[in-house]
């Protein structure tokens, strides 16, 4: 990976883009970030712009109209950029995978660094996917 | 006028070394950590590393820097950069009014004017963009510098009344926020207009990351977010010891005296200003503007006429 790669992981910013999800991931998410699990630490903030972001937070199903969106989403944010699907539901498709109206998982759409599986994940597994994925984009083992 | 070639050096030496880019940029990534780590005290959490900030800029510089296709190019990428010219030049010419007393007739009015340069770089990259929610932002910030300017203005009068002179130099001599009531007042009404200045929370409207999802800077990316977000570093480092300067006697570095208490006043004021920034609501716009020519103003003329007529 570029340099660019790895001072990113010094400080994530993440945008959250929730794609049509039952919303337990998205409390999980916000759970996350409380004062109980501080993730400032890690120099992970929340931003309210994909311009701002390093990370773009992926949960829901998708439906064919959220689909576009993240596709364009995706094409907005500013390169290199991490993203990361939470959830069982953007990671396969969960329960509605057979949905008439869900286009599969979001990684046949855009690229996906990580998976998150869970219905909905704990803070805790999200804390071990994002160790695991710094150590990647460093390339350690 | 002939050019000497030391003093071109010298201002060079200045601009870039000190007070200028670099020492102004590091020390305004400090008082940003303090910031950060200070909040992250008060919501009773761990808080960032020492050097998350420099990691962050160092972060934004690497990354790509995204210009919208409609918005007017060149003005949006030099909007960040009139912000931090501003904001370079102004410590400047505060550092070198309080040590090497290069002050000229009316500096502070420059200075003022140096200090309104981030903000006004906000505005034209914001309008720059073409994005609705960075024109909020931008709109929002223009009335609040209309509103703060006022109150602002009228309480620096009252140290160069007191000093009778509208040099920097002389005007940082005696501390005019503790040495009489008027002066403490403006001190006061000083403070609440540069927490205005530095956009923070109540008066952070233009930003307004819940609504406006970043507001004026939405569209911005990469280095020019880095020199944004620098450039708000460096108004938290310039911003108080301004205040310092005209209201609590400068910042004396040639002893070591000198160099502890001008820290003590800093990190005091940066306190006040970050506890301020953690208690308080945000005000909306229309509010910011009504306190600001409301009660701010009215307590800005008391002190003025405390001390044109009773003199103190």
């Amino acid at each position: 990976m570029s340099i660019g790669v790895k001072t990113l992981t010094r400080s994530l910013w993440v945008f959250h883009l929730a794609g049509s999800p039952c919303n337990n991931c998205d409390i999980e998410i916000l759970d996350l970030l409380t004062p109980y699990y501080d993730v400032e630490r890690f120099g992970i903030v929340l931003v309210g712009s994909i311009r701002h972001a390093d990370v773009l937070l992926l949960s829901g199903a998708f439906n064919r109209k959220a689909v576009l969106r993240v596709k364009e989403v995706y094409a907005q944010a500013p390169k290199p950029i991490v993203v990361i699907a939470i959830g069982g539901c953007a990671c396969t498709g969960g329960i509605f995978r057979h949905s008439y109206n869900v286009d599969g998982p979001i990684s046949k759409h855009i690229p996906v660094d990580a998976f998150i599986p869970g219905c909905p994940p704990k803070p805790e597994a999200m804390i071990a996917a994002i160790v695991k994925l710094v150590k990647k984009l460093r390339g350690e083992k | 006028m002939e050019i000497n070639l030391k003093d071109l050096l010298l201002l060079v030496f200045n601009v870039i070394v000190f007070p200028g880019v670099i020492f102004t940029g590091i020390a305004g990534l400090v008082a940003s950590w303090i910031d950060r780590k200070i909040t992250a005290k008060v919501q009773m959490r761990v808080g960032p590393p020492f050097l998350q900030p420099f990691y962050d800029i160092g972060k934004l510089f690497v990354k790509e820097i995204c210009i919208p296709v409609n918005s007017s190019k060149w003005l949006f990428i030099s909007a960040p950069l009139i912000g931090f010219t501003g904001v370079v030049l102004a410590s400047v010419m505060i550092w070198k009014a309080m040590l090497a007393q290069e002050s000229f007739t009316a500096d502070i009015i420059v200075i003022i004017y140096f200090l309104l340069f981030p903000s006004l770089g906000t505005i034209l990259g914001a309008f720059a963009s073409r994005n609705p929610l960075a024109s909020v932002g931008g709109s929002r910030e223009m009335k609040l510098i209309i509103s703060y300017e006022v109150p602002f203005i009228l309480s620096l009068l009252i140290p160069v009344m007191k000093a009778g002179s509208i040099r920097l130099y002389e005007i940082s001599l005696v501390p005019h926020g503790i040495s009489s009531i008027s002066g403490f007042i403006a001190m006061l009404v000083g403070l609440i207009c540069l927490q205005a200045k530095l956009a923070l929370v109540p008066f952070d409207a233009p930003e307004a990351e819940t609504e406006l999802a970043g507001g004026a800077y939405i569209e911005y990316s990469g280095a020019l977010l880095g020199i944004y977000k620098l450039t708000r570093s460096m108004m938290l480092f310039t911003g108080p010891v301004f205040l310092i300067a005209v209201f609590l006697g400068g910042w004396d570095v040639f002893s070591f005296t000198g160099i502890f208490t001008g820290l003590l006043k800093y990190i005091i004021l940066l306190t006040l200003i970050v506890l301020i920034r953690n208690t308080a609501p945000r005000f909306t716009i229309e509010h910011a503007v009504k306190f600001f020519w409301g009660p701010v103003t009215v307590i800005a003329l008391f002190a003025n006429s405390l001390a044109l007529w009773f003199g103190i």
